[in-house]
Parts: C-alpha cells; sequence; structure tokens
C-alpha cells in the first residue's frame, strides 16, 4: 500500500551497517537475497527472451547452404547471364576482348575506393583485373549482382561512365570488372565461392 | 489535471455516484475534455485532431484490409489485386489506407513545424517533444513496413535499401541485417515479420499518443504567444482559457471537414496521384527499377541519405580519422539517423529563453528557411542521385545540421526578442480588436459563456 513505509526500516537498516562494520546478520541475508532475486531474474529473463529473438535469424531451410550448378556453355563474348543464388543475383559474364582490355589497362592507383579483390576464392589479394576473374585470360566474370552500397542490382552490359555496371539507385559506377570507380558504394561487388567443374559448368557456392 | 484551475467532474446522481466510487472514469474523460484551452490557439492547433483522425482511419481501414490480404511472397502481390478488384469497397479501402498514410505525414509535418515556430517543445514540454518525436519514429516504421506488404517492385527495393542501411553498421551489420530479414535477402520470412509488426506498431503509436495528450494536459497547452496561462485563480485562469469542449472540439471539426474534402477529392480522383507505377509490378529480386524513390514523406531523409558520395571531403575525413571504418554508405546512414537524433535534441539545443518565434526576429528567417529547405530536400530526394542533385542535397543536409547545431544555440544569445504580451488574454483581445479595424464585424471581446 504505502512503498515508502515499507523501505524505510531497510535504508534505516543499510545506514546503520555502513557506520557499524558489525555482524549484521540480518541486513546482509537480506542483501544476498535482494541479488540472488535479482540474478536470477536477469538470467530468467534472458532465457525468455534469447529465444524470441532467435526466431527472427534464418530458418533451417533458408540456412542450409545451397550449391548450385550453371550450364554456361550458350554464352558468347558479350552475353551475360544472372542467376538467383541464395536470393541474390549472381551475374555469369563472358566478356569481350575490349573489356578484358579496358579492365587491365586500369592501374590500381585509379582504384580510390576499393583494392581488394573480394574474391573468397583468391582470398587477400588486390583488386587487378586478373584477380577478379575465373580464368587466366580473363573471359569469366562471375559476380554477385549486387550493389554494395545498399543492395540494388546494377544495369549491365556496358552501362555507367566505366561500361561496367551502373547502380540505378544512388549513382555508382562499377567497371568492366565490377570495380567500384565513383558513386556511394564502399566496395566492389563481391565475387561469390565460385569454380568450373567442367569446361561449361560454373558451381556456385 | 493541468495546474490550470478548473471546475471538476462532481456526480450528482445516485448512479454516477455509485460509478465513480467503483470506477472515475467519467470524471476522467471529462477532465480532459473540459481542459482550459488558451483562447488564442490559431489554425495551426487543429492538426492534433487530424493526426487522432488518421490514427483511428489507419487502424479501421487496415483491420479490414489484413481480413483479404496475404502475407505470402507468392500471393502477396495477388492478394492485393483481389482487394482492388474483387473484395467490396476493397479499392475503397485500400486507396484510404494508403492516402491515409500520407494525409498522417503531411499532417504530422505541419504539426512538428508549428511546435517550431511557436516553441511547444521548450520547457515544460521536452517529454510532449520526446514522446512525439517516438511516436513519429514508430510512424515511419509503420509506414515503410506497410509499403512493403503489396510486394510490388517498389516495396521489395524499397525494403532492400532501407534493411542495406543497418547492414551498412561496422561488424554487426551483416549479422543485423540478416536478422531483420530472416535471411541473405527480402523474401517471404521478410515480408510476415513485416506484416506482423504492421499490424503491431499502430498500437504502440496509440499507446505513445495517449502519454503524448498526458504530457501536455499536465503542462497545458502551448499558444501562439508562448505565454503560461495564468494559474494563481480561477477567475484569471477563466480569462485566459476556454473550455476545449466544445469551443475547440467544433474549431478541430471544422477544420477536418475542410481537411477532409480535399483528401476526398485525392482519393476519388486520382489515389494514384502520389503512389508509385512501379509498384504496380510485382516484386522481382533479379531487376532493380530503373530508379527507386520512397514515398514522397520519406524523400527529405532519402536525400539525406543519398548526399555522402565517397569524394565528399568530409566523408574522406571521417573515413581517415576512423581507419577506414566508418565508409560513405555508414556515414550516409549516420547522416539521415543523425538528422532526426538532432531533431529530437531541439529542447535542449534551442537556448533562447522566449518560446514563441513571433518575438523572435531573427529566428523567423532561420526558420522559414528551414521549412524552404524542407521542400528543397524532399524535391532533391525525388530527383537522380546525379550531378547537381547531389550537390543540392549536400547544401540542404549542411543547413539542417546547421539549424540545428549552430542556430539554434547561437540565436539565444545573439537575438534581441521583441517585447511579448504580459497575458494571453491581452493577446486576444489584440487580435479581436485588430479583426474589428479590419472588417466591419468583430466578435465581442467578452463572449457570452456557453452553457
Amino acid at each position: 500500500m504505502r512503498p515508502e513505509h515499507l523501505l524505510q526500516p531497510r535504508t534505516h537498516m543499510k545506514g546503520r551497517m555502513l557506520v557499524s562494520h558489525s555482524d549484521d546478520n540480518d541486513a546482509t541475508r537480506r542483501d544476498f537475497i535482494y541479488y540472488a532475486t535479482a540474478g536470477a531474474g536477469v538470467v530468467v529473463t534472458g532465457a525468455a527472451v534469447w529465444p524470441l529473438v532467435h526466431q527472427m535469424n534464418p530458418t533451417a531451410d533458408v540456412q542450409a547452404l545451397s550449391s548450385i550448378f550453371v550450364d554456361v556453355g550458350g554464352l558468347e563474348p558479350g552475353g551475360q547471364l544472372t542467376v538467383n543464388f541464395l536470393g541474390k543475383p549472381v551475374f555469369l559474364r563472358r566478356r569481350t576482348l575490349e573489356e578484358i582490355e579496358a579492365g587491365r589497362a586500369v592501374a590500381l592507383s585509379d582504384l580510390s575506393i576499393d583494392r581488394d579483390s573480394r574474391n573468397p576464392n583468391k582470398p587477400g589479394t588486390d583488386a587487378s583485373d586478373a584477380n577478379r576473374t575465373m580464368d587466366d585470360a580473363g573471359e569469366w566474370l562471375v559476380m554477385t549482382g549486387v550493389c554494395t552500397h545498399l543492395g540494388c542490382v546494377p544495369l549491365g552490359n556496358g552501362a555507367g561512365d566505366f561500361g561496367g555496371w551502373f547502380c540505378p539507385c544512388h549513382g555508382s559506377h562499377y567497371d568492366t570488372a565490377g570495380r567500384i570507380r565513383r558513386g556511394p558504394a564502399p566496395e566492389n561487388m563481391h565475387i561469390p565461392v565460385a569454380r568450373f567443374v567442367d569446361e561449361t559448368t560454373v558451381q556456385l557456392g | 489535471m493541468s495546474g490550470i484551475p478548473h471546475d471538476h467532474y462532481e456526480p450528482k446522481t445516485n448512479p454516477e455516484k455509485w460509478m465513480h466510487r467503483r470506477l472515475p472514469i467519467v470524471g476522467l474523460i471529462y477532465d480532459t475534455i473540459m481542459i482550459p484551452t488558451p483562447k488564442n490557439l490559431n489554425w495551426m492547433w487543429i492538426w492534433g485532431i487530424v493526426l487522432f483522425f488518421c490514427l483511428v482511419l489507419q487502424i479501421v481501414t487496415g483491420i479490414v484490409l489484413a481480413m483479404h490480404y496475404t502475407a505470402d511472397v507468392n500471393h502477396a502481390f495477388a492478394s492485393v489485386e483481389h482487394i482492388m478488384r474483387n473484395v467490396n469497397g476493397g479499392h475503397m479501402l485500400r486507396y484510404l489506407h494508403q492516402n491515409g498514410a500520407m494525409l498522417f505525414f503531411f499532417a504530422v509535418y505541419l504539426h512538428m513545424f508549428r511546435s517550431m515556430y511557436y516553441g511547444s517543445y521548450k520547457a515544460p514540454r521536452e517529454i510532449t517533444w520526446i514522446i512525439g518525436m517516438l511516436i513519429y519514429l514508430a510512424m515511419m516504421a509503420t509506414a515503410f513496413m506497410g509499403y512493403v506488404l503489396p510486394w510490388g517492385q517498389m516495396s521489395f527495393w524499397g525494403a532492400t535499401v532501407i534493411t542495406g542501411l543497418f547492414g551498412a553498421i561496422p561488424g554487426i551489420g551483416d549479422t543485423l541485417q540478416t536478422w531483420l530479414l530472416g535471411g541473405p535477402a527480402v523474401d517471404n520470412a521478410a515480408l510476415t515479420r513485416f506484416f506482423t509488426l504492421h499490424y503491431l506498431l499502430p498500437f504502440v503509436i496509440l499507446g505513445l499518443s495517449i502519454v503524448h495528450v498526458w504530457a501536455f494536459h499536465t503542462t497545458g497547452n502551448n499558444n501562439p504567444t508562448g505565454v503560461e496561462v495564468r494559474r494563481t485563480s480561477r477567475e484569471e485562469a477563466d480569462k485566459d482559457t476556454l473550455p476545449f469542449w466544445p469551443y475547440f472540439v467544433i474549431k478541430d471539426l471544422f477544420a477536418l471537414a475542410i481537411i477532409l474534402a480535399i483528401f476526398w477529392a485525392l482519393i476519388g480522383f486520382m489515389p494514384n496521384f502520389l503512389g508509385h507505377t512501379d509498384n504496380y509490378i510485382e516484386a522481382n529480386p533479379l531487376v532493380t527499377p530503373p530508379e527507386i524513390v520512397p514515398e514522397w514523406y520519406f524523400l527529405p531523409f532519402y536525400a539525406i541519405l543519398r548526399a555522402f558520395t565517397s569524394d565528399v571531403w568530409i566523408v574522406i575525413a571521417v573515413n581517415w580519422l576512423t581507419f577506414g571504418i566508418v565508409d560513405a554508405t555508414f556515414f550516409g546512414v549516420l547522416a539521415m539517423f543523425g538528422s532526426i537524433f538532432v531533431w529530437a535534441l531541439l529542447p535542449w539545443l534551442d537556448t533562447s529563453s522566449v518560446r514563441s518565434g513571433r518575438y523572435r526576429p531573427m529566428f523567423k528567417i532561420w526558420f522559414w528557411l528551414f521549412i524552404v529547405n524542407f521542400v528543397v530536400l524532399t524535391w532533391a530526394g525525388a530527383m537522380p542521385a546525379e550531378g547537381i542533385y547531389t550537390n543540392i542535397a549536400l547544401i540542404g543536409t549542411t543547413y539542417w545540421f546547421a539549424y540545428f547545431l549552430v542556430i539554434m544555440p547561437l540565436l539565444g544569445v545573439l537575438e534581441k526578442p521583441l517585447p511579448q504580451p504580459a497575458t494571453i488574454e491581452e493577446d486576444f483581445k489584440a487580435s479581436l480588436k485588430s479583426d474589428k479595424d479590419g472588417g466591419p464585424k468583430g466578435p465581442a471581446a467578452d463572449p457570452i459563456p456557453a452553457e
């Protein structure tokens, strides 16, 4: 009914305890009960809240990492396939000679925004054209077609000021190797784990 | 309740006494609607009622729309078309809900600008202001999630961009974004949770609105002079105020009727005028629309978000100072959330002791520039993020932050305010007098009190 009335004896006792440091069993036992209750309360709250938070994480079927195989046999130079991989588009592009030359002509010093290859197949390498592509000739460029700014899908086929991709959302320009050259995006377009399993089939994931 | 002396509910009959002894709800309602209200309130004080109407409209139309909507990526788009074509009156309900959100934001901006001009956020009304900002944030979250539900192209890509904002936070960003979406990209898991939260949040807003009203019923309304109602005696308080019912209720309903006439014209003749046509194309994760724009009420913040590219010197400087942790994207995100945060801090950034902008000659200029800037940012947000538009957005953003962080703190020191009226009564009588001077007829200075 009247909380201040109930609290009074306790503050009073606490004051006494501070002064005397005596073996005031009553107060220490009560303190212990307070701490134990508070501790148990925190643990129980945490245990109750965690499942409610965790249920929002990806479900088992979403998490089940999948691998997909893409047949790129039908692609001519300058052709591009877009496939849906883990809910995001992946661009598989067979670059033309001009695109390869344009990509290789770029010096690392021209890459003012990001100089990391962003290629898990060649981890820790710089963003030279050769480190971005799958084969030594630089013909095959496979990358996640998601702008590193806020996740839009850039437009391809020579769009933008650098002959590669252009993100229509906020105006990021990527070159023919999918490297960010101008605009708000902070990183080169990411490259997924990918390899050729035979002459014409790419395995993603 | 407000500390302003006024009459309170007294149960007279036996049933009333019986009820009042057990649950004093009639007394609560009576004291709430009979609150003494400054008699000099102008037409900018109507937006609260408009906002309350909007909230009720959105909840009511939303509940009936939810009876026909299916939150599943394979059915969502079709179920909205089903509402438009098959459900009895469904097209009307949906257009009301869609445009109702716009009226809601239109009213909330005017309501906020009113508070800014007349200093309604100043002591002792800071809590009212902060709760209002929380309501505004909840409104933005609700509107954003509601826009995802029709599962059109703008829904999908808007959701991708906005959740991408959280992904831009260094370190925890990717985990946080995955948690919000329930997967690596916007998909069914995101749609179902957005639907759930879109249904829930309006009730949170309703709760916050009640606290908002409670707070300003405790402090009393502000008014165009910013001068407090006299509380020393009942007589003086009565000279400054009129009861909310019936005087202000009738005034507010009149204003609401006019606004609704325009609103119905919009819904009846051009319901899609303010929407985006791309949202009538079903969501496609593999194709981004040529231009992603949010609904108009988010455009100023969208402009701020996009203003900071990696070639802006301040972005380069911050990037260098933080060893690359704050990149251009994260900087834009910080600027966008920061722009709302500094707005919320206004009660503590404004150092002037004068409440109303009416008596602050320098403040007036900066305030109207803020309004113009708000409109310019809205316009810049709708333009492509190229060339001159990002520069305009950058200038607008600079002014936004300068207004709150530089101009408001300095004005209180530099400005010489004009003399204020001693009482609300004085201001009220002066306004009647000027009315009389202007026209042949004006109301009597001392209105006859209603029964």
